[in-house]
């Protein structure tokens, strides 16, 4: 158990290097550079102050030490400054951003978990009948529409028709709402019909009709008996799901003005802030690589005949 | 069940009698899954909306009332009317006209960024899978370090690096859609190479080319053509959001991820501007995960 744990944490090193190498390699290989804005109406810096700047950033070394340089920074925490907002480090920026995705990422998880397990359970008790028919549609809808496709969809009903919530801004929980649940939508159509699946199964099995003939009635049968047993297959589908939506979205986050890492994404790639893109791409890497370790941990806890 | 000597002498009329060319075809896989398709009534229907859609991709031009850089300056932002069936967008132009010039560029690269996929993904995986040893060591680093870049991440990154515009797009797309394809060819050439019919094929003294060219790719095919299906919507979904953020066609070029992006803004003022978009990109993507489910039960009836 030690030793596969330790054997992945130490495979992630050569893996976010790769990822680290081969964004380097594609930021410097294409045309273009920081020093010289490609922004609408902005002028071109002199050649003076190009050179000047190339070298107060290290732009001007050679390629492999630059690489060089920026790991062994890496190595001390330090993923330097951002070139866009030049007075703060990309490590002060993230800090401030990453939690609030963090945690609207896990809003969404919550949500997605407790409305697909609901929806699920209603559907296989009502087969083929109404809500049944309303979680596939969900599920389907979910997985299917991109999510800035949904929000817009949400916005519409639920700021607009009937207006509820906020469209924007992330001050008061009434702000949290909408984005979590545009998150929400296709994990916990996901959820939704994996329980209803493993639910069918199990409302058939021989221990639930034992249970309907010593007498128990529909709620005890169905929350104490079927669900725990229909639970495994679910609660082994939540780990990807979370390593999926735990870090929010940039497109959800952009639509609802929410303050998080996402407009970060964007911004930096399209600015050609070189530390900034380095480490998102770095961070967002190792969350979903560790985020995915706890996920095989999971299952071995949960089902006790995998072994490592 | 030709007209060989019947086992029991009755006497059967001769109109009843199986003529002798009667005899039942062989049927093959494919056949099979497309008359299964055939029979999902869910799944033709969409067929019937996609099919639309590849219609008013390729005849845009005859279709659309405007053309898409027509801009009318007297009146901008108009809901719809009986002149603008779906209103106009910030520059006066035709929405509708614009929409269906949108269904041309989703249609492009739903299709043409599969074709790209196939061509890297299948040659790769059927490689790594079938040649084996370091090549194959080789292959499966580059395609696990690609697995663990964050996708959409790796394809944004691109696009703003090379710029917006379609054939970026399909590089973008090409670059990283290979990987999963690869990954599952390269599975399947794993199981198919120890079945018994490929050491058949060996003792009858095929080799290499053949052996991979007729054996091996041919059963292959179904998990290929499901990931196939399913990555059409993918490419649609892709270059919309790439759209959406504002690297992935260039103005005036409409796409329906573009519009929604730019419309998003006003919602609330003009709404027309982001819901019609949305619409259209959400009928499109259900469309196609739709049948692509449909292909997935034709052609592995044991997934379902």
């Amino acid at each position: 158990m030690f030793h596969y744990v330790a054997a992945r944490l130490l495979w992630l090193i050569p893996t976010l290097l790769a990822m680290a190498l081969v964004t380097f390699l594609v930021m410097h290989a294409t045309p273009g550079s920081p020093l010289d804005p490609v922004a609408e109406g902005a002028n071109p810096l002199s050649p003076e102050a190009q050179k000047n700047l190339a070298a107060h950033y290290g732009l001007d070394r050679p390629l492999p030490e630059q690489f060089v340089v920026f790991v062994g920074n890496l190595l001390r925490g330090d993923f330097g400054n951002s070139f866009v907002y030049k007075t703060r480090s990309v490590a002060e920026i993230l800090w401030g951003a990453f939690p609030v995705s963090l945690f609207l990422g896990t809003l969404a998880f919550v949500f997605a978990a407790l409305g697909g397990l609901a929806l699920g359970i209603l559907a296989a008790v009502h087969q083929n009948r109404g809500w049944d028919y309303l979680s596939v549609t969900l599920a389907t809808f979910g997985v299917a529409v991109p999510n800035f496709v949904l929000a817009v969809f949400l916005i519409v009903l639920f700021s607009f028709v009937i207006p509820l919530f906020p469209t924007g801004g992330w001050d008061s929980p009434r702000h949290w709402v909408l984005p979590a649940l545009t998150l929400a939508l296709a994990p916990m159509g996901i959820v939704a019909r994996y329980t209803r699946a493993s639910m069918l199964e199990v409302i058939r099995a021989d221990y639930t009709l034992t249970a309907r003939a010593k007498g128990l009635g529909e709620v005890p049968v169905i929350f104490k008996h079927a669900l725990k047993n229909a639970l495994i297959p679910v609660v082994t589908l939540l780990g990807p799901m979370f390593a999926a939506i735990g870090t929010g979205s940039f497109f959800v986050e952009a639509i609802f003005r929410v303050p998080g890492m996402g407009r970060f994404f964007v911004e930096s790639m399209t600015g050609r802030d070189y530390p900034m893109i380095m480490a998102v791409i770095l961070v967002y890497g190792a969350f979903l690589a560790l985020m995915n370790l706890v996920v095989d941990l999971l299952y071995g806890i949960l089902d006790p005949r995998i072994r490592y | 069940m030709g007209s060989s000597t019947p086992v029991l002498d009755i006497d059967v009329p001769v109109s009843a009698r199986p003529a002798a060319d009667d005899r039942p075809r062989g049927t093959s896989l494919t056949r099979d899954a497309f008359r299964r398709l055939a029979r999902n009534r869910l799944a033709m229907a969409r067929l019937v909306v996609v099919v639309a859609m590849c219609f008013v991709a390729v005849f845009a031009e005859l279709l659309a009332p405007y053309s898409y850089t027509k801009t009318n300056f007297g009146r901008l932002n108009e809901p719809p009317s009986a002149q603008y069936w779906l209103g106009t967008d910030q520059l006066g132009r035709d929405l509708f006209s614009r929409m269906i010039y949108g269904a041309r560029i989703s249609m492009i690269v739903g299709l043409g960024a599969q074709l790209i996929v196939v061509s890297i993904g299948v040659p790769v995986g059927a490689l790594s899978g079938f040649v084996g040893g370091r090549l194959d060591l080789a292959l499966t680093r580059v395609i696990d370090v690609m697995y663990a870049f964050p996708r959409l991440l790796f394809v944004i990154l691109l696009m703003s690096m090379l710029g917006a515009g379609l054939t970026n797009i399909f590089i973008a797309i090409g670059l990283t859609g290979w990987v999963f394809i690869a990954r599952q060819t390269r599975a399947q050439m794993l199981a198919i190479k120890e079945k018994e019919y490929v050491d058949g094929a060996r003792a009858l003294g095929a080799t290499g080319w053949r052996l991979l060219r007729r054996h091996l790719l041919p059963n292959a095919l179904t998990p290929i053509i499901v990931s196939v299906t399913f990555g059409i919507p993918e490419a649609i979904f892709t270059e919309a959001a790439l759209s959406f953020i504002g690297v992935g066609i260039n103005p005036p070029t409409p796409s329906w991820g573009q519009m929604v992006g730019e419309g998003q803004q006003y919602l609330r003022t003009y709404w027309h501007l982001c819901v019609f978009p949305s619409i259209a990109i959400a009928v499109t993507m259900l469309s196609f995960t739709f049948l692509g489910d449909g292909v997935r039960d034709a052609f592995d009836p044991r997934q379902s």
